[in-house]
């Protein structure tokens, strides 16, 4: 089972760092030397990928024709989903982007009595995901209450916001359990349809999966287990300011959630999860549907080499094509020395 | 590298986001909060881990326990003494002054606990 492997990577994660946060100096390993590495291993493999994908040649004009297309003037163009100009282009990635514009557009296909295929719009996958995304972008910002000090300025508007229920002794943040919701439904979905459940790989669960065990372990080290907020902080600005250290006692709980928040870092830049740069590089969004317009010429080509066309070859190998019976369109010229002057002769009367 | 004027400006700023927190801290001396223990007393109602982490817990509990259940409004500390489960007779009994206790750590932390709303910070006089 796939799910299953997935499934025993993340415990077996979890059990790592509940060992090793017991070991002595297993704390700093957990809390200090792995979150670099793992930052650094993220930075690093990060711009790896994007290079590599940027040094990847995109020959032809590619992009994907979702409307009409630029066409006679009384023809409306749909701007957005065939964009002909560079800011169409730009206002299609921003919905893809901003708004996941193509997951809004996903159909699903159904067979009725009769037989009939029926296509029906279903939102949910659209829905789910954006709500995964912003919930973890909101956890991502207001996280930097512990990176900053003194906190950064955007972080108290976001906290109000986010903890506007004030539920709770800690107050619970709305996007917590937004998150795991969300990322719940998306589990469950490749698991329940059959169809999803057949196309789906390890690589597929094991990001959902880590994702759930870092918002549960952050929810439970908040609400559940707790432990000091302030030792956290200054271990968390000691790793911004490079001079970390662990002064006092921080409960397990924490090392398993840092431990699985540096794994998801390292593993990023190798996975499905990097759609968060591929998706500025895909050549059949970011390009402008104008090939009807513009000539584009394929950027490796060499200038050196002209363009050869069929008359030149004609003229290059006339000679050996009568001799092996093909078809000319240009007969041998009777004799030799004057070859070059009726050859003149016939161009200037076409 | 293809359309590299795009590719390096955006990886830049991109890094520049992800390195937020570094370049935000850069040449500061973090400012560890020092909040103030009361001169005249050794120990607190619960040890001092237990205070750190889940102070918040035993307000609630002090909450829930006088006043949905009725409970007693009195407790005692392991080594004998009384003190008052309440926040303003309480805590801040010994713990007088907001600013140089509470705030230390809440604002170091961004934690803005909604006690403020209802409570008030007693006042030199009143104690």
């Amino acid at each position: 089972m796939r799910v299953l492997k997935a499934l025993i990577a993340v415990v077996a994660l979890i059990l790592v760092a509940l060992v090793v946060a017991q070991v002595p100096g297993g704390q700093s390993l957990l809390g200090i030397v792995l979150p670099y590495l793992a930052f650094a291993i993220f930075l690093g493999g990060f711009i790896y990928k994007v290079v590599e994908w940027a040094r990847s040649p995109v020959p032809f004009r590619i992009p994907t024709t979702c409307g009409q297309e630029n066409s006679l003037p009384w023809i409306k163009q749909n701007k957005l989903d065939c964009p002909s100009t560079k800011a169409g282009v730009v206002g299609r990635m921003a919905l893809e982007i901003l708004l996941f514009r193509s997951l809004f557009r996903n159909t699903r296909a159904s067979i009725h009595d009769g037989p009939k295929l029926a296509y029906g719009s279903n939102k949910w996958l659209w829905l789910f995901a954006l709500l995964f995304h912003y919930s973890f972008l909101v956890i991502v910002l207001r996280h930097m209450r512990l990176f900053t000090d003194p906190v950064a300025s955007f972080i108290l508007p976001l906290e109000f916001i986010d903890g506007f229920l004030e539920v709770g002794a800690t107050t619970i943040y709305q996007s917590s359990f937004i998150l795991l919701a969300a990322v719940t439904f998306l589990f469950l979905r490749r698991l329940v349809r059959p169809y999803l459940r057949y196309i789906s790989l390890p690589a597929d669960y094991f990001p959902l999966l880590l994702i759930f065990a870092i918002g549960l372990s952050g929810i439970l080290m908040r609400h559940v287990f707790r432990t000091d907020v302030v030792t956290v902080k200054e271990l968390a600005v000691g790793l911004a300011t490079f001079s970390p250290s662990i002064n006092g006692e921080i409960g397990v709980i924490f090392f398993v959630h840092i431990f699985l928040v540096s794994v998801l870092m390292a593993y990023f830049p190798f996975s499905k999860l990097m759609h968060l740069g591929g998706i500025f590089m895909s050549p059949t969004r970011n390009m402008a549907n104008n090939n009807r317009m513009v000539h584009h010429v394929n950027p490796w080509n060499d200038p050196k080499i002209k363009p050869h066309t069929y008359a030149a070859y004609e003229d290059e190998f006339r000679e050996f094509m009568v001799d092996a019976g093909l078809p000319v369109e240009k007969e041998l010229p009777a004799a030799a020395p004057e070859e070059k002057v009726p050859a003149a002769e016939e161009t200037t009367d076409k | 590298m293809y359309g590299s004027g795009r590719v390096i400006p955006s990886l830049i700023v991109f890094v520049g986001l992800m390195t937020f927190a570094i370049w935000y801290n850069a040449g500061k001396a973090q400012q560890l909060p020092d909040p103030e223990k009361p001169a005249e007393y050794e120990e607190c109602v619960r040890d001092t881990q237990f205070m750190r982490k889940s102070h918040m817990v035993l307000l609630h509990e002090w909450r829930d326990d006088i006043l949905r259940k009725s409970g007693q409004r009195t407790g005692v500390t392991a080594s004998g003494l009384r003190y008052d489960r309440s926040l303003q007779k309480g805590c801040m009994n010994c713990h007088d002054d907001r600013k140089k206790f509470c705030d230390e750590c809440h604002d170091y932390a961004a934690v803005t606990p909604d006690c403020w709303g209802c409570h008030l910070e007693p006042t030199k006089e009143a104690r």
